[in-house]
């Protein structure tokens, strides 16, 4: 399927990228000076790095296929390993902004539209607005500064406190999970939210005006009624593919936000393998973003069709 | 709409001209660090507005001269960037056929790479980049998007009257293209061009603080942000004021593109009354 | 004699935009009664939409009924009621169906789903019942297959048929009075005659009044009872349909009826009515018709008609009424005379 083939195409795009930077993983990673010429010829020929290019490639795409990705020099572990930890945690924290942002987002426009041009409109459309052109990182430091220094509301970073958490029972164990992921997950709810209110709030006061909502209307329905069961239903299904749009970003977004939370996820992991040199850890990384990123477009795309009944009859 | 733009513009314009005239208006050295141990980490005060940082360097000076490096920086790139996408686009759009199918599949490809993981990936892999190499690979991982745009704007006036016109006139095919074509997908360019800046700025300001963008002795706003962000809690100005200053930047910039746009389609004119004014 | 189900009374709804008014309606009184079929006539531009849309009270910012109007309906005034209880008589009292089937249907829910859901606001049915009752709309309205339409989204189904789902839709709670706006005129002239077909059949075994707004006077005369005819914001003749048909009083009504294509006639050419409305912002002083009418004269231009009696049930604004002998002095109509469209 296409999917298939874009994936493909990342990694040789990644593979190329890594064998045309200059050095090799066992140049600088091992600048111990104990570490002569020959010790790294050994491990070169070991890892196949002494091979010719065309058949390295041909030997990483299909460990690729089989979801072999190598050995992570920084972790000391297979990469698929570090991966499995890590992506668990990203896919909750994106997962869980995603959801408080898009119902956020989406609640915030139906609040601008039924009343357009109104005080309570321009005040919440600045600050969609705000939020929307603001650096990721910098409203995380914010955020943190803000609402674990100044107001110790939340704890500073982590998944999880790093020392209590094993004696925690289950009630508190979930309860200090939720503690921590409250404001990485908040603050990129923000920033996807306000985007999403400000498209979503353009879509229903284009799908206003239409005829159907005059019907409706004219059937005695609430005002209420209207705008959540009539005008929503079709102004909501450009925003699903929003959401597949929306990943990348998302992804991105984490990146940061893990960074300045130390959050465990996956560019938490990426950014320590670019520190640290373990290029396979940062390869496997960013191939594994992009697969995810491309399964979740099919997914919106798939959700797409399911909700707009003009295009499910094809 | 129009005032918002012309807010806009004045911020940009403001911004820009204290930049251009940092060396007269920065009221210190930006790398001086007069005493480390006597000006360290001051609050912000009446002599020093953005207080100091941990090398008891002038943090508003800082940023004055920073905004050099991020404005440049966000420009240039976007530059190069809409002069790729432009071109990429208008040629897949114009050729069509399987040329067309083959250059879309790649940039389809590559906009499913997240831009930032990418960009950390090269920037990584070849770290300690010339300030201009890095504007180069920063242009050159943005143009796919207006790609797409430029190519479907293409593909629609290509069929159009005014085009089968100028080609029975005579007119080859670049010159359709770029005398007669290109002229009415310049609004797109345009606004793509001003939105761009302002995401180019954040992302800039983000690859900075991770270390990987502008390097030292240089320095962005994104920079000045990492600074401050191991002692955020100790002191918070170090970081606070580059990030707003980007805000207020990115702001004016997507108002500024929001108006242009609102500008240039009609039909969104139509939709753009008094009441949506947001 | 009982009061008239529906009693429109110098209705005025005006639209202000910055500091221009536009006079959509200004001034429009008639009655329906019981069981009866009322046209409206004009053409775009007279307020005839307007007219109909204020009755359900469904103008929206910035046109407002000005305060001056009175609608009662049943014996109640409906500008004075809350929102809450207009709600009430929307739908299920009065109906109203719209000229554009396609539009007007929602596209993402199902046409069951929408006519159920007239039944579940205005009533306590429960899903299942309103889905029945639906149902059973479906085919009074002639459409086959109706429990499998009824699960099918608008655009599978076909123009004519789409407009007899509206009209289910509408009539699904019997209302005591259907407001058709052009209920006709985006459908094909054969599905136009079954429509029409449908809804004086419908009209009869419900019982319940219709007004018809329409510029076709072919569709007037095979279905209404009385005519009232607009222009200009303003009602310009009013009688029964035979009345009208045989004697027109008013010129704009004279040049409807000229500009019908006849086939019991022998006609050379389509005559229209020289000039275009003017706009609603901008009438002209005392009749507003006296640019495009043949018959104009000094009067006209100063003394806004009022609407004379002309005989039994017959009304008309003009002042041909009260100086017939005018009518036989013709001449060419102002805006055709200068040559230009204003």
């Amino acid at each position: 399927m296409q999917a298939v083939i874009v994936v493909a195409i990342v990694t040789t795009i990644v593979f190329v990228l890594i064998h045309i930077a200059p050095g090799d993983p066992f140049t600088s990673a091992m600048d111990n000076p104990n570490v002569t010429e020959a010790m790294r010829a050994r491990w070169r020929a070991m890892y196949g790095l002494d091979q010719p290019l065309l058949e390295q490639y041909v030997r990483y795409l299909s460990n690729v296929a089989r979801g072999n990705f190598g050995w992570s020099f920084s972790m000391h572990r297979p990469v698929i390993d570090v991966l499995k930890d890590a992506l668990p945690n990203t896919l909750l924290l994106a997962g869980t902004a995603l959801v408080l942002g898009f119902a956020g987002g989406i609640g915030l426009a139906v609040i601008q539209a039924t009343r357009p041009g109104s005080r309570t409109d321009r005040t919440l459309g600045a600050g969609s607005m705000f939020f929307y052109a603001m650096p990721d990182f910098w409203l995380a430091l914010m955020m943190m500064l803000i609402f674990a220094y100044w107001l110790p509301w939340f704890p500073v970073a982590g998944a999880v406190d790093p020392v209590m958490h094993e004696y925690m029972g289950p009630l508190a164990a979930l309860g200090d999970r939720l503690k921590h992921l409250a404001l990485p997950a908040i603050t990129l709810a923000l920033l996807s939210g306000a985007a999403v209110a400000r498209y979503q709030r353009a879509e229903l006061l284009r799908v206003l005006p239409d005829d159907f909502v005059r019907t409706a209307r004219a059937k005695g329905l609430s005002e209420r009624r209207v705008m959540w069961v009539h005008v929503l239903r079709n102004a909501l299904i450009p925003t699903i593919s929003l959401l597949g749009l929306s990943l990348p970003v998302l992804f991105t977004g984490a990146v940061f936000i893990e960074r300045v939370f130390a959050w465990p996820g996956m560019g938490w992991v990426i950014l320590n393998g670019v520190a640290t040199r373990d290029y396979p850890l940062v390869t496997a990384g960013v191939i594994v973003a992009a697969a995810t990123v491309t399964l979740g477009s099919l997914g919106a795309d798939l959700l797409y069709s399911v909700a707009d009944p003009r295009i499910r009859g094809r | 709409m129009v005032r918002h733009a012309g807010v806009a513009s004045g911020v940009i314009a403001v911004i820009v001209v204290v930049a251009l005239l940092a060396p007269w208006v920065a009221p210190y050295d930006p790398i001086a660090q007069p005493d480390i141990i006597g000006l360290k980490n001051l609050a912000p005060s009446l002599s020093h507005p953005f207080g100091t940082d941990s090398f008891s360097r002038d943090v508003l000076s800082r940023c004055i001269y920073g905004a050099r490096i991020s404005l440049s920086v966000a420009a240039l790139a976007t530059a190069i960037a809409i002069t790729l996408g432009t071109l990429y686009g208008a040629i897949a759009g114009y050729v069509g056929g399987a040329v067309d199918a083959v250059l879309m599949r790649i940039v389809d490809a590559a906009l499913s790479i997240p831009r930032v993981l990418l960009l950390i990936a090269i920037l990584a892999l070849w770290n300690g980049l010339p300030l201009w190499l890095l504007v180069v690979v920063l242009g050159a991982t943005g143009w796919f998007g207006l790609s797409r745009m430029v190519r479907a704007q293409v593909l629609s006036m290509r069929e159009l009257d005014f085009v089968a016109a100028a080609r029975a006139l005579g007119a080859s095919g670049p010159r359709i293209l770029f005398r007669h074509i290109l002229p009415n997908v310049l609004p797109t360019i345009i606004v793509a061009a001003t939105l761009g800046v302002g995401h180019v700025i954040i992302l800039e300001a983000g690859l900075s603080y991770l270390g990987l963008g502008v390097q030292p002795p240089s320095a962005s706003w994104g920079s000045i942000i990492q600074d401050g962000a191991d002692q955020i809690g100790a002191a918070w100005w170090i970081s606070l004021f580059p990030g707003l200053l980007i805000v207020t930047t990115a702001i004016a910039c997507n108002a500024l593109g929001d108006a242009l746009r609102a500008a240039f389609d009609p039909r969104e004119n139509a939709v753009t009354m008094a009441e949506l004014d947001s | 004699m009982t009061d008239p189900l529906l009693s429109v009374s110098d209705l005025r709804t005006y639209f202000h935009d910055g500091g221009v008014v536009a006079r959509a309606v200004d001034g429009v009184s008639f009655d329906v009664v019981e069981g009866e079929t009322v046209a409206v006539v004009g053409e775009s531009g007279s307020g005839k939409s307007v007219t109909a849309l204020s009755i359900l009270r469904l103008i929206r910012p910035p046109g407002r009924i000005e305060t001056a109007s009175s609608i009662k309906f049943q014996g109640r005034e409906l500008l004075q009621l809350s929102d809450r209880e207009m709600r009430t008589i929307r739908g299920n009292r009065i109906a109203m169906i719209f000229q554009e089937p396609m539009s007007a249907l929602n596209p993402v829910l199902t046409v069951g789903e929408q006519i159920a859901e007239v039944v579940r606001v205005h009533t306590d049915a429960s899903h299942h019942d309103a889905w029945e009752r639906a149902v059973e709309m479906l085919a009074l309205t002639g459409i086959p297959a109706p429990r499998e339409r009824a699960s099918e989204y608008p655009h599978q189904l076909s123009g004519g048929m789409r407009q007899r789902v509206m009209i289910a839709m509408a009539l699904v709670l019997k209302p005591a009075l259907l407001i058709a706006d052009e209920p006709t005129t985006a459908l094909d002239v054969t599905i136009q005659a079954q429509i029409l077909e449908l809804l004086q059949r419908l009209q009869e075994q419900l019982g319940m009044a219709v007004l018809l707004i329409t510029h076709d006077l072919g569709v007037v005369a095979e279905v209404a009872d009385r005519v009232v005819v607009m222009y200009g914001g303003e009602v310009v003749e009013r009688a029964t349909v035979t009345e009208l048909f045989d004697a027109p009083q008013h010129p704009y009504t004279e040049g409807l009826m000229s500009a019908m294509p006849r086939l019991d006639r022998d006609t050379e050419r389509l005559v229209t009515i020289p000039g275009v409305v003017p706009p609603s912002t901008a009438w002209p002083s005392g009749c507003r018709f006296r640019d495009r009418c043949s018959y104009a004269w000094d009067r006209c231009a100063k003394e806004h008609p009022p609407l004379y009696s002309v005989g039994n049930e017959h009304e008309s604004r003009c002042h041909l009424a009260v100086e017939p002998l005018r009518r036989s002095e013709s001449h060419t109509p102002l805006t055709a005379r200068v040559g230009v469209d204003s």
